[in-house]
């Protein structure tokens, strides 16, 4: 069987890139949250919001560092397997690329040091500081980024001469017309992802009765955010597929499942979209909602399938069944957050089980609708990279042969395997070890300064300890 | 004319970030290289305690050189990074291990070993593919209507190998002047000590290199040997750094070795600069083939002119927070 060098270097992207992504949609939600402690601990000097602080940002430190590490493959990949697309588009991505790095990266690093090791080093004001500082990095770093994904969505400001994009106008480049919608969705499930990890951490500590007063605290909090964030969410997705409707109709049949262009169009609860045959099977919808949801028209026309030639389709299941997943899983998020504030009366959210166990298992839900969304818009992209104007094939490296993309593609598989789950491992002690020890790194100056290095937490088991949930980490001194 | 200003000014840029990567980058990996070889497991835990702070900040520099690259001569970027397929694929990989083995070896008791082993593998295993990116360049690329053409493994041949062991022992150099700067007692002993069988190392493959990259390439023989001109300076202070190492070990000084293997590498890499240019992708390629638009130059200098300074400034500011000496069982206060 011949290798595609093409869908290899796809498959390979995805995988690096989809690793790549739910570091950093974790650590922009979470350096947030590390700010806003550390503002009410420099105001009202509540020890609590300090310890909190403290606990949280060991397990930034180790989201971020495998973030770093995972991101410096990112910047290569673009020139090693999509090198014509590189080249193409350089005049745009290449500012963009670097921007981020300046202004953010370094900004994250610098600052980073003081808040994981200056709490006793430097005056609060500017522990505090550098907590926002941080915090910042990461939305000048999604600023980037998205800008220049966004406009591989919605290109705009360029004109195409001799093969190459030229900017004609950098505000209309970087403020291209799907920016502001993905830019907002996208810190918003940052924010999502930080509040449901933190509420399913806290709620698991609850469930234990470990240091309930802070834990409740931080659980408030989140139930009080995710309130407001999560149907926010839902508007702005909605604004988002409008505007996708706009830009990309294809697209929007695709999630649709709505091969002919017509009124009336139901929204689709389940069916199995047959590409082959240009429909779906064992359909279950609601009359009529599709068109109203996406034109606020009960009888408004909805794009379909049919508007471009068959090879110009994006796979059609795995975006339609991708963008039901995100939905889904949002919805599930509005449910919780709104039994959160019926639970609020005589503090029943923090004492009902069956609500903190379903907290628990809903920390885990963001990184799954991140996935989906990220599914959604990449995938019902297809077969364009830069939209309307360069499609993935004319993208490829020309000297990118199949056996080489295997290579690599089994390669970063196994070294990713390998130093994640060494990385996962690492971070389920972090919590298990808990907030009981949260200061205690402090005092020791063993550790270097560095991302991961944070936490003071052996990286085995200790033996015999049995369970693990009473494992302590132990001085081990000036090692 | 304007144009070509610009992509001057970028190509000193771009030259800037590299040897800025190369000498930062090049003493940590050194420390990698020389990790197995250390007396014990104490000074082991201490060689690292000397990097640790600074590594992320170092390698962040690479990002830059790539991101800037593709910014500022794109046709770099999409022809060599192809080119170099398997080998940027192998120091990725090096760069991952090493990096996480800095977090876990000081977390791991029963496991230290395997990351004792990732920590200097991944080091040695960069270094060389560094090395051999070098020795390709020396060899120029095959290109076709501006995409490379060449095979999945021409990076690989005897040159390359030779300059990928090259930079190993360059690296190693930095590594091991960069200890001497740092630690002291048994373990500043034992840096002394190997500092100047590895500066033999690297003077024999420099010479080699030397000697063979005229077969390689006949516009750097006609530039170096036609006409004796005012580049043997370059080699000249290359030999005259070399000197000054060796002098400054015999003399236990504790800062000239490793300021001198930093002129060491400066010089030689402006050697090198002059040998090919004005071609980044030779044979065929010149910086002005290879420049991007002149907009998207001068947008990025835009900002970069304001924003390196303060980005200088925090890196200086971290190396003079972590001063001084890194004894045994100490990390940083």
């Amino acid at each position: 069987m011949e290798l595609d060098p093409l869908i290899l270097s796809r498959i390979q992207f995805a995988f690096v890139v989809s690793f790549h992504a739910i570091f950093p949609v974790f650590s922009i939600g979470l350096a947030s949250f590390i700010a806003v402690l550390e503002g009410l601990a420099f105001k009202t000097g509540n020890p609590l919001w300090e310890k909190l602080s403290s606990f949280w940002t060991k397990v930034f430190a180790v989201v971020f560092g495998m973030g770093v590490v995972s991101g410096i493959v990112m910047s290569f990949q673009f020139g090693t397997n999509w090198s014509n697309f590189s080249q193409a588009s350089a005049n745009f991505l290449g500012p963009m690329l670097s921007y981020e790095v300046i202004t953010a990266f370094f900004l994250e690093a610098a600052f980073l040091g003081v808040l994981l090791f200056g709490r006793h080093k430097v005056p609060a004001g500017v522990h505090l500081f550098a907590a926002i500082m941080v915090a910042v990095g990461t939305f000048i770093s999604s600023f980037w980024i998205l800008s220049a994904n966004s406009w591989m969505h919605t290109p705009a400001g360029v004109e195409l001469r001799d093969g190459v994009f030229h900017v004609t106008s950098w505000s209309q480049a970087i403020f291209n017309p799907s920016f502001p919608y993905r830019f907002a969705h996208m810190v918003m499930a940052s924010f999502l992802t930080g509040g449901f990890v933190v509420a399913g951490v806290s709620a698991w500590y609850l469930l234990r009765g470990r240091e309930v007063e802070a834990n409740r605290k931080a659980l408030s909090m989140c139930l009080w955010m995710l309130l407001f964030l999560a149907p926010a969410q839902a508007v702005i997705g909605d604004f988002h597929g409008l505007n996708t409707m706009e830009h990309q109709p294809v697209k929007v049949a695709a999630m649709e499942g709505n091969w002919e262009t017509s009124r009336n169009v139901p929204l689709l609860l389940f069916a199995i979209p047959d590409q082959e045959n240009q429909t779906n099977r064992f359909e279950i919808g609601v009359p009529n909602l599709a068109s109203f949801i996406l034109t606020h028209e009960w009888d408004g026309e909805v794009p379909g399938l049919n508007e471009v030639a068959v090879e110009e389709q994006p796979p059609v299941a795995i975006v339609f069944w991708s963008f039901r997943v995100m939905v889904g899983l949002g919805l599930l998020m509005i449910a919780f957050a709104l039994a959160g504030l019926v639970l609020r009366r005589k503090g029943a959210y923090y004492q009902k089980r069956w609500f903190l166990q379903g907290l628990r298992f809903m920390s885990i839900t963001p990184f799954i609708a991140v996935i989906a969304g990220w599914f959604v818009t990449e995938i019902g992209r297809s077969p364009w990279l830069v939209y309307g104007m360069m499609n993935q094939a004319e993208a490829l490296t020309p000297s990118l042969t199949g056996g080489m993309a295997l290579f690599t593609l089994i390669g970063y598989v196994v070294v990713y395997g390998l130093v994640f789950s060494a990385g996962v491992y690492y971070l389920l002690r972090v919590l298990y070890v808990g907030l009981e020890d949260a200061d205690e790194g402090e005092h020791e100056s063993d550790r270097p300064a560095r991302p991961l290095s944070a936490a003071h937490v052996p990286f085995e088991i200790e033996r015999g300890s049995g369970d693990v949930n009473h494992a302590r980490p132990v001085n081990e001194g000036g090692l | 004319m304007e144009l070509f200003n610009l992509t001057l000014i970028w190509a000193f840029i771009i030259g800037f970030g590299v040897i800025m990567y190369v000498l930062m980058d090049g003493f940590d990996l050194g420390v990698g290289i020389l990790f197995p070889f250390a007396p014990s497991e104490t000074d082991r835990d201490t060689m690292m305690n000397t990097v640790a702070p600074v590594w992320d900040g170092n390698e962040t520099w690479l990002v830059l050189g790539g991101a800037g690259l593709l910014a500022a001569f794109p046709l770099v970027y999409s022809i060599i990074l192809p080119a170099l397929y398997i080998g940027v694929f192998l120091m990725l990989s090096g760069l991952i291990f090493r990096g996480v083995a800095f977090e876990f070896r000081f977390k791991a008791r029963t496991s230290r070993y395997l990351w004792n082993w990732a920590f200097a593998g991944g080091s040695t295993i960069a270094a060389f593919a560094q090395g051999a990116v070098v020795g390709a360049y020396i060899q120029g690329f095959e290109t076709t209507n501006g995409a490379y053409s060449g095979g999945a493994l021409d990076w690989l041949t005897p040159f390359t190998v030779l300059t990928g062991l090259g930079l190993l022992a360059g690296y190693a150099l930095l590594g091991s002047t960069w200890l001497i700067m740092k630690t002291e007692g048994r373990l500043q002993e034992w840096a002394y000590r190997i500092t100047t069988p590895l500066l033999i190392a690297v003077l024999v493959i420099f010479a080699i290199i030397s000697v063979w990259t005229p077969f390689v390439d006949d516009m750097v023989r006609e530039r170096w040997f036609d006409h004796i001109t005012v580049i043997w300076v370059l080699p000249a202070l290359t030999l005259l750094c070399a000197f000054q190492i060796w002098r400054s070990v015999r003399n236990r000084f504790e800062g000239m070795p490793f300021v001198a293997t930093m002129g060491l590498f400066i010089t030689t890499y402006l050697g090198l600069i002059v040998s090919r240019w004005p071609y980044v992708v030779p044979p065929e390629y010149t910086l002005w083939d290879a420049a991007s638009a002149y907009e998207s130059q001068l947008f990025l200098l835009l900002g970069l002119l304001f924003v390196i300074p303060i980005v200088l400034t925090y890196t200086a500011w971290t190396y003079w927070v972590f001063r001084g000496k890194v004894r045994a069982g100490e990390g940083y206060h």
